[in-house]
């Protein structure tokens, strides 16, 4: 059965549990009495019978498609003993040309090993899949039919119908809420789990401080090819190099806005000028990107040359820039958070001794909204840090180790990026480095971002 | 007249306990999180009755009225212990649904607070909810019937679906009135419900009070002697969190046994 | 005496206090043209930052839109073609196998230029029509087969070089070794310009097809699609979850540890860069899952739990809004907490949890660094019709577009910006448009 029949079928059915069950329950009660003597309104009874009939299939559902790709590979495999003691990769290999002969109708060319194997395999794929699916729908609708059994024999006039309908939503509730816990934990160890690997080919030390980073590895083992050297500094110098440029820009700019904006701007001008500045932030990073790639890079070069300077045609000059602008916004409003969150008493205090208003700011209000201000600065950086359009179409490939802004320089983000969207093969070293860069990425971003969001939230108690 | 005692001694003076009583509280103690908002309080209720409750801010009268009609549970850090029953039943007992408790003890609050919905679905709401209408007939009835008895009808029977909150302060609260007779409850508690009013919404309200008890017990918290002088017919001191006295309106008022209520009275606390 | 002594006395510590406090006043008044000085530079130097984003958003788009916006014209050159010879017709019915409909254009093209006669030349000449021109050709016919036999005027796109040309975007003056128009080709070009026979019309193909090799024929529409399936799943995953988590964390949650580390978790991850999602989605969905790469359905995920916390913590915010006077009346008339939920606070929050919801989708629409990571990269051509289909997103056209070295793709990347910044705009304006609609003043 289809899969989507399967849940037309079980939508049915729980339209007709809800029926019989509320009639159940209207018809429990004497018809001299009202219905009010029934704990639970009728509809209650529907509502719990549909809950019951409808909740269990399918989380059966879910969980089996979950884990049918995996088990049903495993059993094909079983069935080939020569193909059961290849390595992982080559067993993968092997798997994707049955789907792909299975599904789009490629032939696989002359020269692909094990042809007969993979046509016996398409067939029994085929089976397979068929018999999974008759399973799970007769597992389902099963299922189904038991809740609804299971409710109707409870339904009496006194079955507190809407507590236990109330009692499941708020479960379900509680469900949505645990799916942001699922995330990170994906999160984490799906990448934890393929830097494992990768780190049982190439040592961690080597990745973290080495110098050199070139990525080739024997795809075969008759290949000839350079080693690869996955050394992460280069990297890191060049998002930090990057990032260091972009906060020169957002920095100041972004403070010394929220401070304009908060103290002198004039209201009309402050609803004009804020929304503007939202825009900034609501442009796609691929639009800066091409931005930054078609436009400012071209103009720094020739600009570059015409004072006499050498400046790369993907500097990071150009991608810092343009990703600094991108940050205002961001450094804008958590300033201007900040500074707000500084009591009036305090500027009042300030201003009654005669101040000017930048004497208050610079002196009282800036101090004292400081930690609010660093904590906003540690999110942009983090912000900056994890960006990967911008950096992807307007720096470079070139693992440079330098502190030029003017040469080209890679980051960790496009690093990810360029080893993932070549020809992949799940396991060389080359792909797996990716998710090494990936961890590195998460654990930086996540340590800045929990600082950050420390720090703010701190000192905003401070004041409460 | 008993001396000021040390707070922490004080035993309840005066007439308690009545015949028959309809509510019945027992050794209540409730503790919000350290503060202990309630000490020891134990109080009966008579049917079609209305007893006020009277006392200094922050002495626990509202505190106490919301454990009649279990509102306190909605507080993660309040802790009662102690019995309270309604006509016969532990209202804490686990066998009882709070929702069907809050049917039967109706609550009005100080601010009124109808819902941004229409005059007619504010009143409608409770019935619709536990099912007391068969049909929209009936509904209508209902919502009719408890908008006259609230005294409201003649001025809003011809805009029923105008919004609730469109009605002047007054005019709202006797709304909120509707709304918690239309679920025909036994008992109705009211929370201050004239301190956010003008002296006339106050009077008009305070009439429908007299009305009312004809058909449900009242427990009203007020701040003004002079309110609880007007409507009821039992009155209860609050001190600290204490049950000082509690008596006859008239005997209270006019011949006071303990030295804190008379205090009160006279203007030197509170 | 004495007294006089004292008064005196009194008169001078008056006078010297004085004169003390006339030199404070003084010191001050010296300060001041320093000081407000220093007030007015201050105040340049936050106008000035101000306007480098002002500036920078003018500069931005006037160079998207001037560069963008010429790719929404398509030349066209009108030829007179005779279809007697090329067509072959069975059945009253124009065979597309047998038929050479290339033929029947290149015959136009030489009767049009009787002078190009050697092989070269013809090359070049049959150049200036765009390779889609044949399935314009088709396309016309099978609309209206009453041609056959006939001679008509037909307006054929241009290639991608002569499109650039008459935009003025090839420099003539450069060496033709240079250039991607030949001599002779600017001449026909020029010939045709002046005899109108070469017009602009409005670049549909732009968005009705899908990706091509040849930017003349290039089209946005498979991106769109899948963008346009990929936000429908987001929608319909993240925008129920989202609410149903922001209820249970802000009613029904016990004030607990386990509740506070929910808390944290969903702040932090609003703030885990994009491409970490992407590659989450590759070792989940796409290996452990097994969804096919580079499908909606694989994105659509992805993007869903981008947007989750964007939503939770929206709706979050939309429910503490709401003033608890309103739960405590519902609760007193006798609702459960979930009543209350279900009839009273769910409907009061609704329009700012939608409008959350609008800008977070609005987010996901502009990604695409995720959606590199689960393949989307290939050359898509085909539009995908269900949500398992190999597919494309406008944002990751652009960026693809964007590696292209030819001329007229860059003018094409600029217009998909457009496009893509108008839907962004579209969907924001809605929000605010919400938000004011349904703003209370509690």
């Amino acid at each position: 059965m289809k899969l989507e029949t399967l849940f037309l079928f079980l939508i049915a059915l729980s339209i007709i549990s809800y029926y019989i069950a509320m009639r159940r329950a209207i018809m429990s009660v004497d018809s001299q009495q009202s219905i009010s003597k029934l704990h639970s309104m009728p509809t209650y009874h529907g509502y719990y019978a549909v809950i019951c009939s409808f909740v269990p299939p399918m989380i059966i559902i879910f969980l089996w498609l979950v884990f049918e790709q995996r088990v049903i590979s495993t059993l094909l495999i079983s069935n080939f003993s020569n193909i059961k003691v290849l390595s992982q990769g080559e067993i993968n290999l092997f798997l994707t040309n049955v789907q792909n002969t299975l599904y789009s109708n490629l032939f696989s060319q002359d020269g692909t090993r094990f042809q007969s194997e993979i046509q016996q395999a398409t067939i029994i794929l085929k089976s397979y899949q068929s018999i999974s699916r008759i399973i799970l729908s007769v597992f389902a609708i099963a299922v189904s039919i038991i809740g609804i059994i299971t409710v109707h024999r409870k339904i009496n006039q006194n079955y507190r119908a809407r507590n236990k309908f109330e009692n499941a939503v708020s479960k379900l509730l509680m469900t949505s809420s645990l799916v942001a816990i699922f995330t990170t934990i994906g999160i984490v160890l799906s990448v934890l789990f393929e830097s494992f690997r990768f780190f049982n080919e190439v040592s961690f030390w080597d990745f973290i401080f080495g110098t050199e980073w070139s990525p080739q590895t024997a795809l075969r083992d008759d290949q000839v090819g350079s080693s690869g050297s996955f050394g992460i500094l280069p990297l890191f110098v060049g998002t930090i190099l990057i990032t260091i440029i972009a906060m020169l820009v957002a920095g100041p700019i972004g403070l010394m806005t929220a401070i304009y904006l908060g103290q002198y701007a004039s209201p009309r001008f402050r609803n004009i000028a804020k929304p503007l500045l939202e825009v900034l932030a609501g442009i796609p990073t691929v639009v800066y990107g091409f931005f930054a790639a078609l436009t400012l890079a071209p103009f720094l070069r020739t600009w570059g040359e015409s004072v006499g300077l050498n400046v790369a045609s993907e500097s990071a000059l150009a991608a810092g820039m343009v990703m600094g602008i991108m940050i205002i916004p961001l450094i804008s409003s958590l300033s201007d958070d900040a500074i707000n969150a500084v009591p009036i008493a305090m500027s009042e205090g300030a201003l009654g001794l005669g101040s000017t208003e930048s004497e208050v700011i610079k002196k009282v209000v800036l101090p004292a909204a400081l930690p609010g201000i660093v904590g906003g600065f540690l999110l942009a950086i983090s912000r900056a840090i994890g960006e990967t359009m911008i950096v992807v179409m307007a720096a470079g490939l070139s693992a440079n180790l330098t502190v030029n802004p003017l040469e080209a320089v890679t980051t960790v983000t496009v690093q990810i990026v360029t080893l993932l969207v070549g020809d992949q093969e799940f396991d060389s070293a080359k792909t797996l480095a990716a998710f090494a860069l990936g961890l590195v990425l998460f654990i930086v971003t996540l340590g800045l971002n929990v600082f950050g969001l420390y720090i703010v939230r701190k000192y905003r108690e401070q004041y409460e | 007249m008993t001396a000021r005692d040390n707070i922490e001694d004080i035993e309840t003076i005066g007439n308690p306990n009545v015949e028959n009583p309809f509510i019945s509280a027992k050794n209540v103690n409730v503790h919000y999180g350290d503060n202990h908002a309630i000490k020891d309080v134990s109080l009966q209720i008579a049917k079609n009755q209305v007893i006020a409750l009277i006392g200094p801010s922050g002495c626990g009268k509202s505190t106490f009225i919301r454990c009649i009609n279990r509102m306190n549970d909605t507080i993660d850090i309040a802790k009662i212990t102690g019995k309270i029953s309604l006509d016969g039943e532990d209202i804490y007992s686990k066998e009882l649904d709070p929702v069907i408790l809050r049917a039967r003890v109706g609550m009005v609050f100080q601010k009124p607070n109808p819902f941004p919905k229409s005059i007619y679905d504010n009143v409608a709401y409770g019935p619709k909810i536990h099912g007391l209408a068969k049909d929209r007939n009936e509904l209508d009835e209902i919502v009719a019937n408890s908008l006259q008895k609230a005294g409201l009808y003649e001025e809003v029977s011809d805009r029923l679906d105008e919004s609730g909150l469109s009605l002047s302060g007054g005019q709202q609260q006797r709304l909120c009135i509707a709304r918690t007779i239309a679920v025909n409850p036994e008992v109705i508690l009211m929370d201050e419900p004239c301190s956010a009013l003008d002296p006339i919404a106050t009077a008009r309200i305070e009439n429908l009070i007299d009305e009312l008890s004809e058909k449900f017990s009242i427990v009203i918290v007020t701040h003004s002697m002079q309110q609880a002088a007007r409507v009821s017919q039992r009155v209860a001191y609050f001190h600290l969190g204490r049950l000082v006295e509690v008596d006859d309106t008239e005997k209270v008022f006019t011949n006071p046994s303990h030295i804190l209520t008379q205090d009160y009275i006279t203007g030197r606390i509170g | 005496m004495f007294l006089g002594y004292i008064l005196l006395e009194n008169t001078e510590n008056n006078m010297s206090k004085k004169n003390l406090s006339l030199s404070t006043q003084q010191k001050v008044r010296k300060s001041l043209s320093s000081r407000y000085k220093k007030e007015t530079l201050f105040q340049y130097f936050g106008l000035s930052s101000l306007s480098v984003g002002i500036i920078f958003l003018v500069i931005f788009f006037y160079s998207v839109l001037s560069q963008g916006f010429s790719a929404f014209t398509q030349t066209y050159i009108s030829l007179k073609v005779d279809f007697s010879d090329n067509l072959v017709v069975k059945n009253n019915k124009i065979d597309s196998i047998d038929s050479n409909f290339d033929a029947i254009i290149r015959s136009a093209l030489r009767e049009r230029f009787p002078e190009v006669n050697n092989r070269r030349d013809r090359r070049e000449l049959y150049k200036l029509i765009s390779i889609g021109a044949v399935y314009q050709l088709i396309d016309h016919l099978d609309m209206s087969p009453g041609d056959v036999g006939s001679r008509e005027i037909l307006s054929f796109p241009t290639s991608s070089d002569v499109d650039m040309y008459v935009k003025g975007n090839i420099d003539r003056k450069l060496d033709e070794s240079k250039r991607t128009i030949s001599n002779n080709q600017m001449m026909w070009i020029d010939e045709l310009v002046e005899k109108g026979e070469i017009k602009m019309k409005f670049n549909s193909a732009l968005f009705s097809n899908g990706d091509s090799r040849e930017p003349e024929l290039a089209g946005i529409y498979s991106a769109l699609k899948g963008s346009f399936l990929m936000l429908f799943i987001t929608l319909i995953v993240s925008f129920p979850v989202g609410i149903a988590a922001a209820i249970y964390l802000e009613e029904f949650a016990p004030k607990n540890k386990i509740s506070d580390l929910i808390e944290v978790n969903i702040n932090n991850l609003a703030a885990v860069p994009s491409i970490v999602f992407g590659l989450l989605g590759l070792a989940v969905f796409i290996n452990w899952f097994g969804i096919p790469r580079s499908s909606p359905l694989v994105g659509g995920l992805v993007l869903s739990l981008l947007t989750l916390p964007v939503i939770i913590i929206s709706s979050r915010a939309a429910i503490t809004a709401i003033p608890p006077s309103i739960k405590e009346a519902a609760l007193g008339v006798g609702a459960s907490h979930m009543q209350v939920v279900a009839h009273h606070i769910l409907p009061l929050a609704f329009p700012g949890m939608l409008t959350g919801a609008i800008i977070g989708m609005s987010r996901a629409l502009g990604e695409s660094a995720p959606l590199l990571m689960i393949g989307m990269v290939a050359f898509i051509v085909d539009i995908p019709s269900v949500i398992t289909d190999p597919s494309s997103a406008l944002p990751v056209q652009i960026y693809l577009w964007a590696d292209s070295p030819e001329r007229a793709f860059a003018e094409r990347t600029s217009a998909a910006i457009i496009i893509l910044l108008g839907f962004l705009l579209t969907m924001n304006l809605l929000a605010i448009y919400l938000r004011k609609k349904f703003e209370r003043k509690w």
